[in-house]
């Protein structure tokens, strides 16, 4: 990306302080994955009996868990398992609604069958859709990331399908057709390049909404194996102890919100500065 | 209109097969023999045969799968395992809860959602408005248990003024029961507050920028009579048909606030049907939600036409 687009895509956060605010947030959640091990002032899984259940202080800043764990490390340990999941239902729901968007507008015989079965698919409500994937796969990480990333792979395969659709009767496109371009070309040169906007788009909204996802699984005992730090499951172990430790409650509900809420921000901001034709293609929900 | 509702019946009814295919298949996916499933670990030889042949588990898929449809179509849905008892009946038991809780966070929804958005739209573009909208995000950003939580600590635990879990049935104790749905539906309404407010306001300054508002507006009608007579109303209809939706949507959604709460609905018996690998009522509960989700979407979409003429011909 030369200098001059990534200060066009930099220009709607500089526009809207908040959406740079949340811009920043992402930024510092993935620093805190990365350096979990450096940042954390305690090891996230070191027991100690003697401390269990202290309120926040000057040596646990967040206090400590049923086990005496430090609830900080533990938050702080959690972000990688947030970005995990985040970008491994992203990755899914891109890598297999693009294709399939792509070649349903482009091969419309193909395509009446494909949005068949994702109209299909779109009668199951998210959630349950997940709780039956992860019935049939058993719980983990990745079946976790496999029972979001599906409910989001049709929206993604709508959106991408009724993007092509558009794109394809273009003045450019047809002329480019007429003038003997072949499919390849057609998706690689002018189909795909118009794309990565409404795509971006669409990843911020997922990414924010898998956080929430992932946090009910955890929060059912469904998701991440429990003894995995992850914010999810800081808030299902605390929740025996809601009346004796209300603190362990603030700060892993408090990570979801934040992130979820920035990457909300950041598709917002996205989103107002697509072209307006594009615009419409995006619902209320991610 | 008539075409098309039997149109728009027709692909329901597509959907719906295709749909329960999937559903089928579903007790056929998951680990294990379904006869295992069906019997649990304590069935001697004999009577995992009896079943297999009675289940028509030994007869070619395609017939086992009509048979199925055939028993649904009749009501019959499979038995609990754990309940020992039909599903349909088991699933019955939650309904009063799911239907309530549902209705009652709906109250919320139009309650806090439709008027702020409403406000948001006729301020648009101030900072009230900013405020608002970004408000309404935060609300779509917060986990419903995270909020459920605090609202059993702060309501329950300390003031003491709502129970704190499980739902007892009104017919059995009267109206007052309903008292234990108001946190859980509080927590479930939030983020479906939030959702409706930003339609309601998209949906306003949309229908704003019609000729006729502006025509309104250059005849020298006040307003607030612009607002109320030509926007509002129009607006509505998109209002109310993601009210449609929503409610649809909740059924399921309810799921974790369920859980959290303790109420007998039939989220919860989702979780602890999946704990307790009790398959035939998810499957079923699975056909019941799924079939409720595109009854509703066709009534919307049906009930749309039949309000807006103007639909047909965009």
């Amino acid at each position: 990306m030369s200098s001059n687009s990534a200060t066009l895509w930099l220009r709607p956060f500089i526009a809207r302080p908040i959406a740079l605010a949340g811009l920043a947030v992402l930024l510092a959640t993935v620093l805190a994955a990365a350096f979990a091990s450096w940042l954390a002032p305690f090891d996230p899984y070191a027991i100690d009996p003697a401390i269990r259940l202290t309120p926040p202080n000057a040596v646990h800043w967040f206090g400590t868990d049923q086990f005496g764990r430090d609830t900080l490390s533990r938050v702080i340990h959690s972000a990688r398992m947030a970005l995990l999941i985040g970008s491994g239902v992203v990755v899914f729901a891109l890598s297999t609604g693009v294709p399939i968007g792509v070649l349903s507008a482009l091969f419309p015989r193909l395509g009446h069958v494909l949005m068949r079965i994702v109209d299909v698919l779109m009668a199951f409500p998210t959630l349950l859709l997940a709780l039956g994937m992860i019935v049939i796969l058993g719980p983990s990480v990745a079946n976790a990331i496999l029972a979001i990333g599906l409910g989001y792979m049709t929206t993604t395969t709508r959106i991408v399908y009724g993007l092509t659709l558009r794109l394809r009767t273009e003045t450019y496109v047809e002329a480019s057709r007429s003038m003997g371009a072949g499919t390849l070309w057609l998706v690689s040169k002018h189909i795909l390049p118009n794309l990565v906007s409404p795509l971006l788009v669409q990843a911020s909204f997922v990414f924010a909404f898998s956080q929430l996802g992932a946090a009910s699984l955890d929060f059912l005992g469904l998701g991440a194996p429990p003894d995995i730090p992850s914010w999810g499951n800081m808030l299902a172990e605390s929740r025996t102890f809601i009346t004796r430790a209300p603190w362990l409650l603030i700060f892993p509900g408090l990570m979801i919100v934040v992130t979820a809420f920035s990457l909300n921000l950041v598709g917002d901001a996205l989103r107002d500065r697509l072209d307006p034709r594009f615009r419409q293609v995006f619902g209320e929900k991610g | 209109m008539w075409s098309y509702a039997f149109k728009r019946a027709g692909t329901t009814a597509v959907t719906l097969l295709a749909a329960s295919v999937i559903i089928f298949a579903f007790i056929h996916v998951v680990p294990g023999d379904p006869i295992y499933v069906l019997l649990g670990d304590t069935a001697t030889p004999d009577q995992i045969d009896a079943l297999r042949h009675q289940l028509g588990l030994d007869q070619p898929i395609i017939l086992q799968y009509l048979t199925w449809t055939g028993h649904v179509l009749e009501g019959d849905l499979g038995r609990s395992i754990f309940f020992q008892a039909p599903v349909l009946s088991v699933i019955a038991d939650g309904a009063e809860t799911s239907i309530l809780l549902a209705t009652m966070t709906m109250v919320w929804v139009a309650i806090i959602g439709v008027p702020i958005g409403m406000i948001a739209a006729v301020r648009h573009g101030t900072w009230l408005d900013q405020g608002l909208s970004g408000g309404a995000m935060l609300m779509a950003s917060i986990p419903t248990f995270w909020v459920g939580l605090y609202l059993i600590l702060i309501f329950a635990a300390w003031l003491g003024w709502f129970p704190s879990s499980g739902y007892p049935s009104i017919f059995e104790g009267g109206l007052a029961n309903l008292r234990y749905l108001v946190l859980p539906s509080l927590a479930l309404a939030a983020p479906n507050a939030a959702l409706i407010l930003r339609l309601t306001r998209a949906s306003m300054l949309d229908v704003s920028r019609e000729d006729y508002v502006r025509t309104a507006r250059a005849k020298g009608i006040r307003p607030w009579q612009v607002v109320r007579r030509h926007i509002w109303r129009n607006a509505l209809l998109a209002v109310v048909s993601a009210f449609g939706f929503t409610f649809a949507a909740l059924l399921s959604e309810a799921v974790v606030t369920e859980t959290v709460f303790a109420l007998p609905g039939i989220g919860r018996l989702v979780v602890q049907s999946i704990l307790r690998r009790d398959y035939p009522v998810i499957q079923g509960v699975i056909l019941v939600i799924v079939v409720v989700y595109l009854l509703v979407n066709l009534i919307v979409d049906l009930s749309y036409r039949l309000l807006d003429p103007r639909v047909e011909l965009q």
